[in-house]
């Protein structure tokens, strides 16, 4: 390891910018001859739009353009779709409703766009687009999920009849039906996911600028991917060709999947750019985000796992009920499947599992994914049934699951996966360690005398990223590819930009992918720059989300670089006339081994592109590029610690003690990675105990601000333990596993199995929230009485 | 429009605006002071936060014509040329990831610490978590941020 | 936020005749709940009257046990005040509890008892106080002021002056946030004067806003002891239910609010 190269706590060169005011977000950009854009939304969940009136609008002051979803329709623009293809398990295809980027029949959710404005000023928009009249006939709501199951549920799109999208199942049935009849021991579990809003800190802004005289487009835009963005912008919304379509993605402040998609915004103003020939600017609020950006999990899940007499799973059945909301989001089929069903089997050796998911239309904001995807719903179910199994048969939770760990590699689940490595007891045993496990009856006796309740919980969590590779995922339905590409260009001068496919907001990559740089070619990483985010620089790329881009990314410019590599030796074999064998790259040289010869390395890359002593045929120039398509997913897996203290009088719990014990595989900057996993905790602390999406009977949003949807402070949380405990994957050139979602995954089931410990009532959803944890203290107190 | 001026990162500023603008809205539009964020629309992110003399204040929730003649530090203000200690404690503990809440945040650190030194009261871990109330990040978990302010705090202590 | 007119006052005359001159005139104090109420779309006042220009209306005087405190002072000035420590520590805790820093900075107590937020602290520390709430036309007691949600006794033209009471031999305040928005979910202050009389007030749980609680008082008054509040029956009739949590946690809160506030006092 050298200073700055892998597994170095390099401090982050993107940071100064930040830190001083000079970064570049979207909505700090402003364009020639900007306009901007506020939009009509439905204030209703479900009505038939029956008239627009926008004769007032059109007369205000500063009014350039009110437009609505005919005319979007009228010009070709196409429908949102979503890119993954599921199908039911009697093959019929998944039933997708239509999604205009301005509704313009019916409105299916409060907030969903009806009219676009656009105004010299954003507040002559916002005027204008209150004075714009929409005539609604209102119809019948339908919000949760089983609801809409059940008949004369509200309609919401009528090729989805009974609001049912695809009824899917993964894993044989009736073997895990044998196996749960034949079980010593079931335990049965209803679990609810409860729904969620990203809320990145940057809010969602947009803006289109149409060239007149080049027929061209430039969108900057706060998207994860903006390939993506621009491959599904022209190929399905033809609202510009692909090569007359630029698309930049500055800055971006934090996405966590919710930057994904492309959404109505975008292509409203693309088209309203074209239509006014102006350049147009839309930047979500915070309310706005609450009712637009896709919202995360939303499950209902009935579940049964039976065990043998030896404490060993036998069988796992799982029927759940997932929420998409009133229209497919881009990714949405994929999460409550693919991303999810396949996990099921946990850390544990389950010989059968089946899973049957229905996923459903209801009148919310559409649900997609959000950090974890599906994982998250896979361990909190996996994690909270093993650990109520452990209390009902009187095993040691932590016991119980060791008993159960896949204990050798490759193990083939019974739901796709194929784990390639890790050492679950490893990271089981290093979390309890740390968090002194066994001192934990002391512990809760002492705080007893405070009256206190002390409880502690575990989860096992794994997780699959880096979906791939793109022939298994094609034929699972996918729509694109999920490989990555970059490309290495090393300057005559001898310094290299990277350009990747992957994309940064707020990850490091600046300096993550330069320490991967500086260590194979031995160069300070000052002389290393990452390019990313721009569509007219980048040739192709999939970007950054489900914690691809150190497993799928840097493996492209891994295979990249070594192409630099194999290039920069025979110039350097040629030049110095040694045999390639002889060279080492070390210190800024490319050295013939045991001796003083040697060429600098910007000789090797002047000598690239002066081209006057090539070896024969030698192309000039000194730039590789490299599309990697990895051979399977990564498996970072771990144990995760959570002990708590409950106030009996309130139900206020408080976090007493976190402790995660994490197999990233190889880590290229353990701040930054360590960095990740505090976030993702924190997260998954705001799921377990804060966060909750609440809509009431009639589809109106009441979580619609921070006044009323708990975002997680600084006093909620405390500080982390961080441990690290790795095996290499075997399926990328360097080991990676990808850490980005592995906090948010592995805390929620930790710390609801510590709280139900404290109370000694298991029968507890998330949010645990004060209110509802002394509610279900009082209902175990109520039993005990009762007993 | 009414006429305002104020002294921006110690420059005398003139101009007329809206009556309603905000005092946000001034930095970023009409000055083009864009390091001053704004995350939400309830005065509770504080990825706003500047100082008006001297004090952290939400420049979301306040007129610039109530900053009539006040001095207003914005992140791009508070140190000249080399990093402020609190600005130097952030990137040296990975106080940030994104970017986005981080002026804020730093801005309320610098706030918080002054306060503290000048009342002569320590700043435990706990009150800084505490003092935090106002800033929302979604990245760090504020586990670096803690860490960032208690080193920024002994930075600015050693002066 | 709509269009308005600004308008600087000099002094409350002044902003009393600018507000009369007005179509819907608005004082404006420290601002932090009317500018996002405004920013929503939820309040269109045609003027704004800036009060922060006039010279006197913020200060905290202690004399004595007497306490007056200016309508402009703000949250932080009064919870860093050292004099008023002394004698009332319990309503500067309460105002450093308000919000959060940078709100602190702006907010001011006279702006928030005007607006009488159903979850505001400033509206029980006063009420269990007996406070004297003066304004540039009258005095009006505590108990008068507060007539329900989000209303005052103020009428048109009245600006709030100064907010003054006796420090009690013992007061605290305990207060439950709201996860999400920081206000009281329940926040409960209790006072003990020097003669022995009790006054318990009850912020963010009633649904006709901040109250006094007559069983807690007496309990309280027969005895001044947690343990005394603790046997006190706490009904859930007439108490808020939201998203957040029903009657009957907040009616557990208050118990166990008015319990935390007694041993802190």
């Amino acid at each position: 390891m050298t200073e700055q190269g892998i597994g170095a706590r390099v401090l982050r060169k993107e940071d100064k910018r930040f830190i001083t005011g000079k970064g570049r977000y979207t909505d700090d950009i402003r364009n020639e001859r900007q306009a901007y854009a506020a939009f009509v939304r439905s204030p209703h969940a479900h009505a038939r739009v029956k008239g627009i009136d926008s004769a007032e609008a059109e007369k205000m002051d500063g009014v350039i353009a009110v437009l609505n979803g005919k005319q979007l329709t009228g010009d070709g623009i196409g429908n949102l779709i979503c890119g993954w293809g599921v199908s039911s398990k009697d093959g019929s295809p998944m039933n997708m409703g239509a999604w205009s980027a301005l509704a313009t029949d019916k409105v299916r959710y409060v907030g969903d766009a009806v009219v676009l404005v656009v105004a010299e000023t954003q507040a002559a928009a916002r005027a204008a687009a209150e004075a714009v009249i929409v005539d609604y006939e209102e119809l019948p709501a339908v919000v949760h999920a089983v609801d809409a199951l059940k008949k004369g549920a509200p309609q919401v799109h009528d090729n989805a009849p009974g609001n049912l999208i695809f009824d899917w199942g993964l894993g044989d049935e009736a073997a895990a039906d044998k196996a749960l009849k034949g079980a010593a021991h079931v335990t049965e579990m209803e679990i609810v996911n409860n729904r969620l809003s990203p809320n990145p800190m940057e809010p969602r802004s947009a803006i289109a600028t149409y060239d007149e005289a080049e027929d061209h487009y430039t969108l900057h835009t706060t998207s994860q991917n903006p390939h993506v963005a621009r491959l599904v912008l022209s190929a399905f919304y033809q609202v510009a060709p692909e090569h007359k379509l630029r698309v930049i993605a500055p800055d971006v402040g934090g996405g966590f999947g919710s930057k994904i998609y492309i959404y109505p915004e975008e292509i409203a103003c693309l088209w309203a750019s074209m239509k006014t020939r102006r350049s147009v600017k839309w930047t979500s609020s915070r309310s706005e985000a609450f009712m637009t950006d896709a919202h995360g999990r939303d499950h209902v899940t009935t579940a049964r796992i039976g065990f043998d007499a030896n404490n060993r799973i036998v069988g796992f059945k799982i029927d759940t009920v997932a929420n998409l909301g009133a229209y497919m989001s881009l990714f949405s089929s994929a999460v409550p499947t693919y991303l999810y069903a396949t996990l099921l089997s946990g850390q544990y050796d389950i010989a059968n599992i089946y899973c049957n998911v229905r996923t459903v239309y209801t009148n919310t904001v559409p649900v997609d994914a959000y950090r974890g995807a599906g994982r998250p719903e896979a361990c909190f179910l996996v994690e909270r049934i093993m650990e109520t199994a452990a209390r009902e048969m009187g095993v040691d939770p932590a016991e119980l699951r060791r008993a159960n760990f896949v204990k050798s590699f490759p193990h083939q689940t019974p739901v796709i996966m194929a784990y390639d490595a890790g050492d679950f007891a490893g990271n089981l045993d290093q979390a309890l360690e740390a968090a002194d496990y066994k001192g934990f009856p002391a512990r809760r006796a002492e705080a007893a005398k405070r009256g206190k309740l002390r409880g502690i919980g575990l989860a096992s969590y794994i997780e699959a990223c880096g979906i791939a590779p793109s022939a298994a995922v094609g034929s699972l339905g996918a729509g694109v590819g999920l490989w990555e590409s970059a490309e290495v260009r090393v300057n005559p001068v001898g310094t290299i930009e990277v350009l990747t496919g992957s994309h940064s907001h707020g990850q490091g990559h600046e300096t993550t992918f330069a320490q991967v740089v500086a260590d194979r070619f031995d160069l300070p990483i000052e002389n290393i720059q990452i390019v990313h985010g721009d569509t007219d620089k980048v040739q192709f790329g999939m970007g950054t989300y489900g914690s691809r881009s150190g497993p799928v990314g840097l493996s492209a410019i891994v295979k990249a670089l070594d192409k630099v590599e194999a290039k920069v030796r025979k110039i350097a074999a040629h030049v110095l006339e040694v045999s390639e064998d002889d060279l080492v790259i070390e210190n800024g040289q490319v050295k013939v081994a045991g001796t003083d010869r040697a060429m600098a390395w910007h000789e090797v890359g002047l000598a690239a592109y002066t081209a006057h002593n090539l070896p024969a045929g030698m192309e000039p120039g000194l730039k590789e590029g490299a599309f990697y398509d990895p051979t399977n997913f990564t498996f970072p897996a771990g144990t995760y610690v959570c002990e708590v203290e409950v106030d009996p009088e309130t139900g206020t719990t408080e976090i007493v003690q976190f402790v995660a014990s994490d197999d990233f595989g190889t880590i290229i900057n353990p701040m930054i990675v360590e960095g990740q996993v505090h976030g993702g905790i924190a997260q998954g602390v705001g799921q377990a105990m804060l966060e909750n999406v609440v809509y009431d009977a009639d589809g109106q949003l009441l979580s619609a601000s921070y006044m009323d949807y708990a975002m997680p402070r600084a006093d909620d949380l405390p500080s982390f333990a961080i441990h690290h405990h790795s095996t290499k994957s075997p399926s990328n050139p360097l080991g990676l596993k990808g850490c980005g979602e592995a906090g948010a995954i592995g805390s929620p089931p930790a710390i609801i199995n510590a709280i139900t410990d404290a109370i000694g009532n298991n029968d507890l959803d998330m949010p645990a929230t004060p209110p509802r944890v002394w509610a279900a203290l009082n209902a175990a107190s109520a039993k005990i009485a009762a007993e | 429009m009414t006429e305002i001026s104020m002294t921006v990162n110690g420059k005398r500023t003139r101009a007329a605006v809206p009556d309603n603008t905000l005092l946000v809205e001034f930095l970023r539009e009409h000055l083009r002071l864009t390091g001053t964020h704004v995350g939400c629309d309830t005065s509770q992110c504080g990825a706003c936060v500047v100082h008006v003399d001297g004090r952290a204040m939400k420049s979301c929730t306040m007129l610039a014509a109530s900053a009539e003649g006040a001095e207003v530090t914005t992140i791009e203000g508070l140190s000249n040329g080399e990093l402020h200690p609190m600005q130097a404690a952030f990137k040296e503990n990975h106080g940030l990831q994104c970017g986005f809440c981080t002026p804020g945040m730093i801005m309320s650190a610098a706030d918080m610490v002054a306060r503290y030194q000048a009342a002569g009261r320590e700043l435990t871990e706990k009150a800084i978590r505490h003092e935090l109330e106002g800033n929302i990040c979604r990245c760090t978990g504020y586990h670096n941020i803690v860490r960032a302010i208690q080193d920024g705090a002994a930075k600015m202590a050693a002066g | 936020m709509y269009d308005l007119k600004y308008h600087r006052a000099t002094s409350v005359d002044d902003a009393v005749a600018k507000r009369a001159a007005a179509s819907d005139g608005q004082f404006l104090a420290g601002g932090q709940t009317l500018l996002p109420t405004m920013k929503h779309r939820l309040a269109a006042p045609s003027d704004l009257i800036d009060l922060r220009g006039i010279g006197g209306l913020a200060g905290i005087e202690v004399s004595g046990r007497n306490v007056t405190i200016g309508a402009m002072t703000t949250h932080a000035a009064v919870a860093g005040s050292a004099e008023l420590a002394k004698v009332c520590p319990a309503l500067a805790a309460l105002a450093g509890g308000i919000g959060d820093p940078a709100v602190r900075h702006q907010g001011t107590i006279g702006g928030s008892i005007a607006n009488n937020d159903p979850a505001a602290d400033y509206p029980a520390g006063l009420l269990a106080l007996a406070a004297t709430i003066s304004t540039n036309k009258r005095k009006i007691a505590a108990d008068d002021f507060f007539t329900g949600l989000f209303s005052t006794a103020l009428e048109e033209g009245e600006i709030i002056v100064s907010v003054s009471f006796e420090a009690p031999a013992q007061c605290g305040y305990a207060k439950f946030p709201n996860p999400a928005s920081r206000y009281a979910m329940t926040g409960v202050f209790v006072a003990k004067g020097g003669g022995g009389a009790v006054r318990v007030a009850v912020t963010g749980a009633g649904g006709d806003g901040v109250f006094r609680h007559d069983g807690l008082e007496k309990a309280l008054a027969a005895e001044w002891s947690a343990s005394a509040a603790d046997g006190v029956a706490i009904s859930s009739d007439g108490l808020m239910s939201d998203i957040h949590c029903d009657a009957a946690y907040r009616a557990n809160l208050i118990k166990a609010m008015a319990k935390r506030a007694v041993s802190a006092a």
